[in-house]
């Protein structure tokens, strides 16, 4: 055994020019150890400066930050004693980033891409690179190794981007692998098996590696120990088990309890329920519309469900399951092809032009993105006031006073009013972009993914929010996300969707237990949960018996993914509508016997 | 408060900020009181000499004519500079709203629009200048016009893809799903987010319609004589150039400062935004 551990830093402050010219310090001594083959996770919220140690390690420093104290990785240290941290930069430590997507040249095939640090630091002959490429594409998990690397990025997927992108770390056989929230751009279903896939190939090869994510959940299954950071500083280092059983700091204990969403304000429930919005058979696509009436990007197939008054109903599925076009039609902003839409009775025009003031009034859509949801050249009074006036009048004194009043009820000061959008953070932006939905006095709020690109504990701050709002205002919500766990939190009823139809639609409890459709029952097994080896339990994913089959819009549309997929009945006939005796809808050939059994 | 800021801002500058808004205030006054404070009429013949060098009566020497230079540049600034303020103001209205109507309007309208534009942008400018001047004759409003229409395409080409870029963000999204009309969508919403690079724009533009101005009248289709702008006192006096005479280099060094003035004035203005 090797008494020096592999990675070594000590009193490492990283510093950055401030506005007023004093430098800032954004990390501020931190100090750990990493044993070779062993992984550490830097866990922390957006700005604890996770991701300037991780660059630290590389021996680099972001938009002029300063670095001092020591950092030793191997025989490589930052003041280039022995040798020089940068010096090892894609060869003995490698990095894979957030956004594989972008990391990739999009006119060049990824081979190319994947063996460029073998070339550049002349490990391998390009032929060799090539076989090794194809070796790890394997361990990787990737479809077909041999020719996907002939493909161009936008041929593939983002999570077969992101496992190539590791390939490319991983092609010089580096000691140390630095991963920079790697699986966050990622659908649930999708990051587990590239969770999988990384953890068995840096095994495999030994590597020693630094994971930097805001997931505790998914920490849990990467690291053999947490360091904990809030605002450059550490507030826990501990072995993970330890530390998840037992955290000592109660910054840790916050994130272990915003991990789990569980929202405390409980909805009155309106004294006669009556539908506020009502979709049938909807059906909506991009594109040009052919002779059979279908655009040529289909989206949404006979989509219908029901929103009663004061209502939360929760909207998931993965990216491209159409879950955002059912808003975007219910807001007017795209014309269904076929279906109707109706808010309290009425029915609504397809678009905004069609319909009255006080139907938009009614009905009032969030984005998910803040950063773009707000006009960067208003102030946030600017942009609430507008709303004011533009659907009650109000103006003045009068709209200031309400302007003051909505930004009490998203608990912010009432100065922010006077400030611009791009002076706020993330958490007090969707703050802004909720009080603009609350400005028109809604019936209903289509909220679309408005916590995904939060943080755990802003997260929780903010659904807790819109559940008071729901609970002292009878507003109705139509919650669009991808993650089980927030929705559950939310939502009193919840609809699923896989490419563009409704495969399980009931209650929130039903899908507590089974019957679940198969693949409401992936999506919850897909949740990492906070234990460690929750990982190694899930890799027991019965295999598709028709994964060769091409998707077909005749037949059901999970049946390439399907484990319980029946010969004869799911390949040939689409699957029929069944209502459980626990009373929520499935859409699946398995009876509510099958399904539990 | 809006003053503040901007005493704020001026103070912000880099040093080239700071001389850019010097010359172009300088240029701003000249145009200004330049007839006023000219020692002679712009056309009256007061040296027997040609191409004589600096004295006290002339400071700058006199012309081909044995006209006097000061006079004639005091003068010719009041063309140059408010032609081109007015062209380039007519140029950069006409594109921008164009390029707002293309992005919030319909698509047919925005075809439409586009390939106009590119009709108008195959033609050569002083083609094109060359034929109206035949058709109608010079004359100052025909000049503003003609290059006016000539620089339209090219910020309109800018604005456009600046303005279509804007309109699908979300939050032109969350406006048309308020129900907001199209002006106020293209004017609220999306112009403010696009002034910085416009502005950038206009300052190439304001340029080019500085040397277009010269450049036409250096071939004799701008201004008639005996007015003259910046680019005919070059072009009249381009006999002297063999002997160095003050009577070009003087007007051709006006231009020089006045077009690196406008250019360093709107480079410290638009990076001050950015920070």
């Amino acid at each position: 055994m090797n008494p020096a551990p592999h990675v070594e830093v000590r009193n490492l402050i990283v510093t950055v020019p401030g506005p007023d010219g004093a430098p800032l310090r954004i990390v501020d001594d931190v100090s750990f150890e990493v044993a070779r083959g062993e992984v550490l996770a830097l866990i922390g919220e957006s700005g604890s400066g996770k991701t300037t140690i991780a660059l630290a390690l590389m021996g680099y420093g972001r938009g002029g930050a300063a670095i001092s104290g020591r950092i030793r990785v191997g025989d490589a240290t930052l003041d280039g004693g022995g040798a020089s941290l940068a010096a090892q930069r894609g060869r003995q430590i490698s990095y894979v980033a957030q956004s594989a997507a972008a990391a990739f040249n999009p006119a060049r095939r990824v081979i190319d891409q994947v063996i460029e640090p073998a070339l550049i630091h002349r490990t391998a002959s390009s032929g060799d690179a090539r076989a090794s490429a194809v070796e790890l594409f394997r361990a990787l998990g990737l479809p077909s190794p041999e020719t996907i690397g002939s493909r161009y990025p936008h041929e593939l997927s983002g999570g077969q981007l992101q496992r190539l992108m590791a390939a490319m770390a991983l092609i010089t056989r580096p000691d140390l692998v630095i991963f920079d929230e790697p699986t966050t751009a990622l659908d649930v279903t999708t990051q587990v098996s590239v969770l999988q896939a990384f953890r068995r190939v840096v095994r495999q090869q030994g590597a020693t590696g630094v994971y930097v994510s805001h997931d505790l959940a998914v920490v849990a299954q990467m690291a053999d120990q947490i360091l904990v950071l809030n605002r450059g500083r550490v507030r826990e280092h501990n072995r993970t088990g330890k530390l998840l059983a037992a955290p000592a700091d109660d910054y840790t204990q916050l994130l272990i309890a915003a991990a789990h969403p569980h929202v405390k304000a409980q909805a009155a429930v309106p004294a006669k329920p009556e539908p506020l919005l009502e979709i049938a058979g909807l059906h909506a696509g991009y594109g040009p519309i052919d002779r059979e009436g279908r655009p040529t990007l289909p989206v949404l197939s006979d989509v219908s469900l029901t929103i009663m008054r004061g209502a939360a109903v929760g909207v998931i599925g993965e990216s491209g399951s159409g879950k955002s076009t059912v808003a975007r039609v219910v807001a007017g902003l795209l014309a269904p092809v076929t279906g109707t839409v109706s808010l309290a009775g009425e029915p609504l025009a397809p678009t905004v032009s069609g319909r009255t003031r006080e139907q938009l009034r009614r009905v009032q859509i969030v984005f998910q993105n803040a950063d773009v949801a707000l006009n960067p050249a208003h102030s946030v009074g600017d942009i609430l006031g507008r709303v004011l006036r533009f659907y009650h009048d109000l103006r003045g004194a009068d709209a200031q006073r309400r302007v003051a009043e909505l930004l009490d009820l998203i608990r912010l000061p009432a100065a922010v009013a006077e400030r611009r959008c791009d002076e706020l953070s993330g958490g007090q932006k969707q703050r802004v972009n909720l009080a603009r939905a609350l400005a028109a006095n809604p019936d209903l709020i289509l909220c679309d993914e408005v916590t995904s690109a939060l943080d755990t504990v802003v997260r929780g701050a903010i659904l807790d929010l819109l559940a008071d709002l729901r609970r002292d205002l009878g507003v109705a919500y139509m919650f669009i996300s991808h993650d089980i766990a927030t929705v559950k939190a939310l939502c009193d009823e919840i609809v699923v969707l896989y490419k563009g139809t409704t495969v399980q639609s009931g209650r929130r409890e039903s899908y507590d237990t089974p019957p679940l459709h198969p693949y409401t029952d992936l999506l919850i097994r897909s949740v990492p949960e906070l234990r460690p080896g929750w990982l190694a339990d899930e890799t027991v994913q019965a295999a598709a018996p028709f994964a060769h089959m091409p998707e077909s819009t005749h037949l059901c549309r999970l049946l390439p993914r399907c484990p319980l997929a029946i010969s004869g009945r799911c390949d040939a006939i689409a699957p029929p509508l069944r209502k459980t005796s626990a009373g929520h809808m499935l859409l699946c050939h398995r009876t509510e016997a099958e399904l539990i059994g | 408060m809006k003053r503040g800021n901007l005493a704020r801002a001026i103070r912000a500058f880099p040093w080239s900020g700071k001389l850019g808004l010097a010359l172009v205030l300088f240029w701003i006054t000249i145009a200004l009181v330049g007839r006023l404070i000219a020692p002679y009429p712009s056309g009256a013949f007061v040296s027997y000499e040609v191409f004589a060098g600096a004295s006290g009566k002339f400071w700058f020497g006199s012309d081909f004519l044995g006209r006097d230079v000061l006079s004639r540049l005091l003068v010719g600034a009041q063309f140059t500079v408010g032609l081109s303020a007015v062209a380039v103001t007519i140029a950069v209205a006409l594109g921008t709203g164009f390029a707002l109507t293309a992005a919030v309007g319909p698509r047919w309208l925005d075809e439409l629009l586009s390939r106009a534009m590119d009709t108008l942008i195959s033609i050569p400018s002083k083609i094109f200048a060359l034929v109206l001047v035949a058709a109608f004759g010079s004359s100052i409003l025909l000049l503003t016009l003609i290059v006016s229409i000539t620089y339209v395409p090219g910020n309109f080409r800018i604005a456009r893809s600046l303005a279509v870029g804007l309109a699908r963000l979300d939050y032109v999204e969350v406006a048309r799903a308020r129900g907001e009309g199209r002006p106020y969508i293209a004017l609220v919403e999306i112009l403010p987010n696009m002034i910085r690079p416009l502005f950038a724009d206009i300052g190439l533009r304001f340029v080019f319609i500085v040397l277009l101005l010269s450049g036409l009248s250096f071939l004799g289709l701008g201004l008639q004589p005996p007015d003259a702008d910046l680019g005919s006192l070059v072009r009249e006096n381009v006999n002297g150039l063999g002997e160095g005479a003050l009577a070009i280099l003087v007007p051709a060094l006006a231009i020089a400062s006045l077009t690196v003035g406008v250019n360093l004035l709107i480079d410290a203005a638009t990076q001050g935004k950015v920070q």
